[in-house]
């Protein structure tokens, strides 16, 4: 009892818990159609010689959200604001990339422009760039996170648009596939994602990245006065959420090697958000736990790859999305939490007044 | 009750009578506010009953709402009113007088509202916002909310601590005016004074334990502060070394001519290694601001500064930490603690900031230092990992001062560091100014309090009006510090 309450009451328990609650519906429809019940856990290697199996597709395609969320995570944690912007960044990112490897004007090249990673570096940078932006108007000149970012979450699909003369411009060349395609067995994106994920847990433990940013989260004023820069810290936050946004953008341009400015990136702000709170962070900044919101970028994909596994089609998955969603949120909402704990409570006394009477 | 880790009230017994006017007394993490909440049903309490009116069964009230049902009302320290609503709507909020057609009479309202007014002898005018008036009078107009709502029994949770003296002394004279009518009131204040100007008994409580119920005349002052801490008082007018505090030779701040537009006039101030220079005047005279101009928290316009003989141009609280400086805010929830870190991470705070983002404090030492700290300054926590913001105040204030004897400066300013703060931690905290200035630490001292300022000051700057109006050293008396706020 008293361990199962330890265990309950991690921070990680609930966002870990949607997570295997999606598996554990995958389990059963394995099961119901007569698949063995660890299907969904089936890794083998293809005849390509790469990984394959559902679990590997999730973590594939799941890799630009994860690596949204990490930048997002501290942009909640040190503004209490959100980025909406990064799906459009990312969309610009891969247009300035493309369009540097094709060269301006070419819409179908087989063969580069520039070194390969000129543009891959311009098209992080530009998008680290967008991230400077966005934090000066937050950080500086104290705009709200939603309406300052709101400035390129428009503007940035339609720069990128264009720089690309309004077409898709492919770079039909294989060593730009690779980012989006595999090294050795291993799908090219997730090791990207693990990439990022290590670099940022190595800095939050080995610096003070987290106290800095967190400090300035829960009390920006008490913070200032201690010595910590509020505004420094959160324009550096944006800036860190931009170039993952750029590291994201590549990846999925790579992917269909081509600059299609007006998909890459679609809506995935959304996830990037969605993926801070599943993982048990407060939007409302201050503290945060890194490992859940890449659980809960994962948890999110992991649903959308469930429901095309169950047969429901790409136009009606968003309604299904929502529904649990809606069921994960809600558990994890503090008035519910509250209500379960004040519950308990009042059982607690209740058998606890019985035994008293008799 | 029990809070995280600590038994917050164990088995009190609290009994309020009709008419009377009952004070509760203890140090911080005593069990008072505690003990309201139980009554209130803010918090959910585990053991034990409460009687009303001396009816045998017993009252539970689950929220604030069936403590009001039951005739129970509270009036804070903050104001929960809506400053933007006129006073009459704030005073019927949730029960306006309706018309037949079931919208707000409005002429009803204002008509009862002023009667309401009169009779308590308040100088309102219902139909202006509740925010014109000053804080006393928007207390008092939630204590005559609480009153028309025909409670039995009045809680009022630190009322006086921002109010002036002749506020305080308007409020009392409610308080006894609704004690005549029959209300029994309980009375939370860290003023001793006030509890002897209008208490009939007083309840002591130590550690979440009953200590014992008194009638007034018979708990002299003395013996009160003995019950609250349980040990026999020290004598505060003894905590200065033989011979007093003397300023060393070493100028640490020698300040000319700094100012802030609209917060603080230029002014010169000098401070020499172990001394405690305390800043006197009103409320709102410059203060605060005069510190915060030193320290950068809001930068200096004008003037020159030299730290340590050198010239120096702080931007940014951070330069100022640099050359040994520290700050303790008054504002402790906006400015001071950060409440979702935990007490170690609030203590090595400043450091960390001093070492800047790359140089983290190994896990081991953060931890050594905090124990350190919770240790010297007998910080009471459930752990050095509880959230600072689960402290009661003065353990809150103890871990920001621990965060600033952490990076060990020179030059320190305190801002209120007693403010809200029970006695015995006062002068702990007080006698600890005096040990700092002895180790040749600087220390700038802001108090409201002119009796606290004597016992650790050896030298007052007094201001007035945005403006410092004087120094005083030497032999001082209350009296000469008055008059010199008063004159110049």
């Amino acid at each position: 009892m008293t361990t199962l309450k330890k265990i309950t009451q991690k921070q990680l328990f609930l966002p870990l818990f949607s997570m295997v609650l999606v598996m554990l519906i995958n389990m059963i429809y394995d099961v119901a159609h007569g698949n063995p019940f660890y299907n969904f856990f089936t890794i083998s290697i293809n005849s390509q010689g790469i990984l394959y199996g559902r679990l590997i597709d999730i973590l594939n395609r799941g890799s630009e959200a994860a690596i949204l969320a990490i930048g997002m995570t501290l942009v909640v944690s040190a503004s209490a604001g959100t980025d909406i912007s990064v799906g459009s960044v990312m969309s610009l990112a891969g247009g300035v990339c493309c369009v540097l490897l094709a060269g301006f004007g070419n819409v179908n090249v087989n063969s580069y422009a520039v070194p390969l990673w000129v543009g891959v570096l311009a098209g992080i940078l530009t998008a680290g760039l967008c991230g400077a932006f966005n934090g000066f108007l937050v950080a500086f000149l104290k705009i709200q996170p939603m309406v300052a970012t709101l400035i390129l979450f428009s503007a940035g699909r339609a720069i990128g648009l264009l720089l690309c003369n309004s077409a898709i411009v492919y770079v039909n060349v294989e060593s730009f596939k690779m980012f989006g395609g595999y090294t050795w067995i291993f799908p090219t994106p997730l090791l990207i994602t693990a990439g990022c994920v290590l670099v940022t847990a190595l800095a939050l433990k080995f610096t003070a990245l987290g106290t800095y940013v967190q400090a300035v989260g829960i009390n920006k004023d008490a913070a200032r006065i201690s010595g910590y820069k509020s505004a420094a810290i959160i324009f550096l936050c944006y800036v860190v959420c931009g170039l993952f946004a750029g590291i994201a953008g590549i990846t999925a341009t790579s992917r269909i090697y081509s600059a299609d400015t007006n998909n890459i990136g679609l809506n995935l702000e959304m996830d990037a958000i969605l993926a801070v709170a599943l993982g048990g962070n407060s939007l409302g900044g201050g503290k945060f736990r890194l490992s859940g919101s890449i659980i809960g970028a994962y948890t999110i994909q992991a649903i959308t790859t469930t429901l095309y596994a169950l047969g429901v089609s790409s136009a009606q998955a968003p309604v299904f999305k929502a529904v649990i969603v809606i069921a994960i949120v809600t558990i994890q909402s503090p008035v519910v939490k509250a209500y379960m704990k004040k519950r308990k409570a009042a059982k607690q006394l209740e058998s606890g007044k019985e035994v008293h009477a008799s | 009750m029990t809070f995280p880790g600590v038994k917050a009230l164990d088995h009190v017994d609290f009994t309020l009578r009709k008419g009377e006017i009952h004070a509760l007394m203890g140090e911080n993490g005593a069990g008072k506010s505690t003990l309201i909440k139980c009554l209130t049903g803010v918090n959910n309490f585990e053991a034990g009953e409460i009687h009303i009116d001396g009816i045998s069964e017993a009252v539970r009230n689950r929220n604030t709402l069936d403590a009001q049902k039951h005739g129970i009302s509270t009036v804070y320290q903050e104001v929960n009113l809506c400053p933007n609503l006129s006073v009459a709507e704030n005073l019927f909020i949730g029960r306006e007088p309706m018309t037949k057609l079931h919208t707000v009479n409005r002429k009803e309202m204002v008509k009862r509202a002023q009667k309401l007014m009169n009779e308590m002898n308040l100088p309102v005018d219902v139909t202006r916002n509740l925010d014109e008036y000053s804080l006393a009078l928007q207390q008092m107009i939630a204590i005559a909310r609480a009153v028309d709502m025909e409670c039995k029994v009045l809680i009022l949770d630190e009322p006086t601590s921002s109010l002036d003296d002749s506020e305080v002394e308007k409020l009392f004279n409610l308080m006894r005016q609704l004690r005549d009518r029959g209300v029994g009131i309980i009375f939370v204040t860290h003023f001793l004074e006030q509890v002897y100007a209008v208490c009939d008994r007083i309840t002591v409580l130590r550690n979440g334990q009953l200590v014992g119920e008194y009638p007034i005349a018979e708990l002299p002052r003395v013996k009160l502060i003995a019950a609250m801490m349980g040990k026999d008082f020290d004598d505060l007018a003894s905590i200065k070394p033989e011979g007093g505090l003397h300023g060393g030779t070493e100028s640490l701040i020698d300040a000319q001519g700094l100012s802030h537009a609209g917060k603080i006039k230029p002014f010169d101030l000098t401070l020499a290694r172990g001394e405690v220079i305390g800043l006197t005047g009103l409320l709102g005279s410059g203060r605060s601001e005069l510190a915060r101009a030193i320290y950068g928290a809001d930068k200096a316009q004008t003037g020159t500064l030299r730290v340590k003989g050198k010239e120096v141009h702080i931007k940014h609280p951070i330069d100022a930490m640099n050359l040994g400086m520290g700050m303790l805010p008054d504002d402790r929830k906006a400015e001071g603690i950060i409440g979702d870190l935990s007490v170690r991470e609030n203590i090595i705070l400043a450091m960390q900031a001093r070492r800047g983002m790359t140089k983290l404090i190994p896990m081991k030492e953060q931890e050594e230092i905090a124990d350190h700290f919770i240790e010297l300054l007998q910080i009471k926590t459930a752990s050095r990992e509880t959230p600072v913001k689960q402290l009661s105040g003065g353990n809150q204030q103890k871990v920001i001062i621990a965060r600033w004897l952490a990076t060990d400066p020179d030059f320190l300013i305190l801002d209120e560091p007693t403010r809200g703060i029970d006695v015995g931690t006062k002068t702990e905290i007080q006698k600890l100014v005096i040990k700092l200035a002895q180790e040749g630490k600087g220390i700038v001292f802001i108090s409201s309090e002119i009796e606290e300022m004597l016992r650790t000051c050896n030298r007052l700057a007094v201001l007035r009006d945005g403006a410092k109006v004087g120094e005083l050293s030497g032999e001082m008396t209350q009296e000469l510090v008055m008059k010199t706020i008063a004159e110049g």
